[in-house]
C-alpha cells in the first residue's frame, strides 16, 4: 500500500465514530422524523401516511402560530438587546484596570448560571406577586403587579433572563477587541476622531465578524429556548399561551399528546425556518462584514 | 513633551474612572442581586422568604437545606447529584475521545473528501435536536433504553458534538508543523502521532471540551427529562423540577436551597478554570 493510500485509509479509520454518529445520530433520525412527517403516528399504532395534512393543519392552529409568534417576539428582541449589551461592556471592559477581571468575572457569572434549572425557577419567583421585583417596588411606594402571571408581561420577564445572559458574548467580543491594533486608534486620535467616532469607524466593522458569529449562533440557541418558558409556566406556556415557545408547543405535541407525526412536522418546519434565517444572514454578510 | 501630556490625561481621567468604577459595580450588584438574593433567602426560616423584603436573614438557618437534602420519595438529593455527575463524567469522556480523534483527522490527515465532510460538520452545528428527537426517541424507546442514561451518553461517544470537534480542530491546526514531520521521521504510525504528540499538546483545548461538556450536560433539562422518568434515575435538573411540582409555595425555602446547591459545581468550575471561560481560549480559536 502506498503512503497515499495509507493515509487516506488513516483519515477513515480516526473518523470513524464521527461518520457513524453522522449517519446514526443525525442523518438517518432526520429522515426518517421527515417521513413521520408525512404520517399520523401516536407511537402505538403503526403509523398511517396522511400526505402533507400535518403541514396544512399546523397553519389553520391557532397555537402553533401564536407560538411562532411568541418565539419571533422572543428571539428578534432577546438576541439583538444581549448583543448590544454584551458588545457595549466589552467596549467598557476592554483595558486593562485595577477590578476589571472581577467585573468581567461577575458580569459573566449569569450566562453560566442562565440555562440551569435553578435559576429559570429562581426567574418564576423573583417576578411572582411576592416575589423580589414587587419587594423592591414596594419600597419604593409601587403596587407591582403578578409578572409570570399576566399574559402582556410574562413573556418580557423571559425576554430579560435571555438579556440578562450577555456575558458569554461579551467574552468573545473582549478576545477579538484585544486583538485590534492599538495604533489603529492612535492614528485616528491623531487624525482628531473622537471616542464615538473610534466606534464606528475603527471597532465595530473590525468586530464583524465576530459579531456575525454571534447573531448566527445565538438565534439559532434561541429559536430552540425551552426550559425558562417550561418551569415559569409549569409546562403549560401560559397564561393564554404568552410563553408557548415553539420548542414547548413541539414537545406537548408530541410527548404530551403523543401526536409524533406533527411534532415531525413541526421540527422540520422550524429546521427550515432556522436554515432560511441563516442562509440570509449569511446572504446579506457580504455587506456588513469585514474581514481584513 | 508626550509624557507630560499623558499626566494630564491621566489626571483628567481620574474622575472618570471612579464614576467608572461606581456605575460599573452598581450595575454589577444589580445583575447578581437574584442569585445573591436566592442565596441568602435560603437561610432563612421557610415562613420568612416573602414576609419580609430584607436582605438578610433574621435568624440564620440550615433548616432549608436539611430538609431539601432529604430529597423525595426517599431518595436523597446526594442520589440525584450523583446521577447527574454520572452523567457528566461518561459525557465527557466520550467528547474528549471521539472529537479529538475526529479532530486530529481534519487537521493532520490528508484523505479524500475531508473538506467536504468539514463542511457537513460545521452544517450539522446549525440544526435544531428537534429534527432528529422524534425518531430518536422512538428507536431508544423500542430498545427499551428510556429510563436508561444511554440516550444521553451514547450519541457523545459518537462525536456528535461538532462544536468541540470544531474547536479541537482549529486548535490542533495552529500547532506547529514541525511536530508533525519529526515523529514522521520517527517513524510513528498516525495513532502513535495522535496518541503521544498531538493529544499531549491539545490539553488546553482539552479542558475546554470538558468544562463545556460539564455546563451543558449539568443544566441539560429537555433530553433529561424526556428520558428519565423514574425517580431513583433522577438528575439534579428533573429533582429541582419535581420539588418545585411537589412542593407547593410553602416550601420555597427548600427549593432555593438545593437550588443553590445544584450550581455549586458551576460556581467550582468557574473559580478553578476561569482562564479557560473567561479569557476567550475558545471562542478565539473559532475566528481561524
Amino acid at each position: 500500500m502506498n503512503g497515499k493510500r495509507r493515509e487516506a485509509c488513516a483519515g477513515y479509520l480516526f473518523m470513524t465514530p464521527w461518520l457513524l454518529g453522522l449517519f446514526g445520530f443525525t442523518l438517518i433520525p432526520m429522515l426518517i422524523s421527515l417521513y413521520y412527517s408525512f404520517t399520523d403516528f401516536d407511537l402505538l399504532t403503526p403509523e398511517t401516511w396522511i400526505g402533507i395534512s400535518n403541514y396544512v393543519k399546523m397553519f389553520a392552529d391557532k397555537k402553533f402560530v401564536g407560538s411562532l409568534g411568541v418565539t419571533f417576539k422572543f428571539v428578534f428582541i432577546g438576541v439583538p438587546l444581549q448583543l448590544a449589551f454584551a458588545l457595549l461592556l466589552a467596549v467598557l471592559f476592554k483595558k486593562e484596570r485595577r477590578g476589571i477581571r472581577l467585573y468581567r468575572a461577575a458580569y459573566y457569572l449569569p450566562s453560566l448560571f442562565g440555562s440551569s434549572i435553578a435559576v429559570a425557577i429562581l426567574w418564576r419567583r423573583i417576578f411572582n406577586k411576592t416575589g423580589l421585583v414587587n419587594q423592591v417596588l414596594a419600597l419604593l411606594g409601587i403596587q407591582g403587579q403578578n409578572w409570570i402571571a399576566s399574559p402582556g408581561t410574562a413573556l418580557n420577564t423571559l425576554i430579560v433572563l435571555q438579556v440578562w445572559q450577555f456575558g458569554a458574548s461579551m467574552v468573545i467580543f473582549l478576545a477579538s477587541l484585544k486583538q485590534i491594533p492599538t495604533d489603529y486608534y492612535e492614528a485616528a486620535t491623531l487624525d482628531g476622531a473622537g471616542k464615538l467616532r473610534q466606534f464606528f469607524s475603527i471597532t465595530l466593522p473590525l468586530l464583524t465578524p465576530m459579531v456575525f458569529f454571534n447573531i448566527v449562533m445565538q438565534f439559532i440557541n434561541a429559536f430552540q429556548s425551552f426550559t425558562p418558558a417550561y418551569i415559569v409556566s409549569s409546562g403549560t406556556g401560559g397564561p393564554l399561551n404568552s410563553t408557548m415557545f415553539y420548542s414547548l408547543y413541539l414537545y406537548i405535541k408530541g410527548f404530551g399528546e403523543f401526536q409524533m407525526g406533527y411534532a415531525s412536522a413541526m421540527a422540520w418546519v422550524l429546521l427550515l425556518i432556522i436554515a432560511a434565517f441563516t442562509g440570509l444572514i449569511f446572504g446579506t454578510s457580504k455587506n456588513w462584514v469585514h474581514y481584513d | 513633551m508626550q509624557k507630560t501630556a499623558s499626566i494630564t490625561i491621566r489626571r483628567k481621567f481620574r474622575v472618570g474612572n471612579l464614576v467608572f468604577h461606581v456605575l460599573v459595580i452598581a450595575f454589577a450588584l444589580f445583575m447578581i442581586y437574584p442569585l445573591l438574593w436566592m442565596l441568602t433567602s435560603s437561610f432563612k426560616p421557610g415562613t420568612e422568604i416573602f414576609k419580609s423584603a430584607s436582605f438578610l436573614p433574621e435568624t440564620w438557618t440550615l433548616e432549608s437545606y436539611t430538609y431539601g437534602w432529604e430529597g423525595i420519595s426517599g431518595y436523597s438529593f446526594g442520589v440525584f447529584l450523583g446521577n447527574s455527575l454520572f452523567v457528566v463524567a461518561l459525557v465527557m469522556v466520550g467528547n474528549v475521545f471521539t472529537c479529538s480523534l475526529t479532530a486530529f483527522a481534519f487537521a493532520k490527515i490528508r484523505f479524500p473528501l475531508s473538506s467536504f465532510w468539514f463542511a457537513i460538520m460545521l452544517g450539522t452545528l446549525m440544526l435544531p435536536f428537534h429534527a432528529r428527537l422524534i425518531p430518536q426517541y422512538i428507536i431508544y424507546n423500542d430498545l427499551g433504553w428510556v429510563n436508561t442514561y444511554i440516550p444521553l451518553v451514547l450519541p457523545k461517544f459518537f462525536a456528535t458534538e461538532g462544536f468541540f470537534v470544531f474547536m479541537m480542530t482549529q486548535y490542533m491546526r495552529g500547532l506547529p508543523r514541525e511536530m508533525d514531520e519529526a515523529s514522521r521521521i520517527d517513524g510513528c504510525g498516525f495513532f502513535m502521532h495522535y496518541w503521544r504528540i498531538i493529544l499531549p499538546l491539545t490539553v488546553p483545548s482539552i479542558i475546554t471540551t470538558c468544562i463545556f461538556s460539564f455546563i451543558w450536560t449539568w443544566n441539560d433539562f429537555f433530553s433529561q427529562m424526556i428520558y428519565l422518568s423514574k425517580i431513583e434515575t433522577y438528575t439534579v435538573a428533573l429533582a429541582l423540577r419535581q420539588y418545585v411540582d411537589a412542593m407547593g409555595n410553602s416550601y420555597w425555602g427548600a427549593l432555593f436551597a438545593m437550588s443553590i446547591v445544584s450550581l455549586m459545581p458551576l460556581l467550582f468550575i468557574f473559580i478553578g478554570f476561569q482562564r479557560f471561560l473567561m479569557d476567550g481560549v475558545t471562542m478565539g480559536s473559532i475566528k481561524g
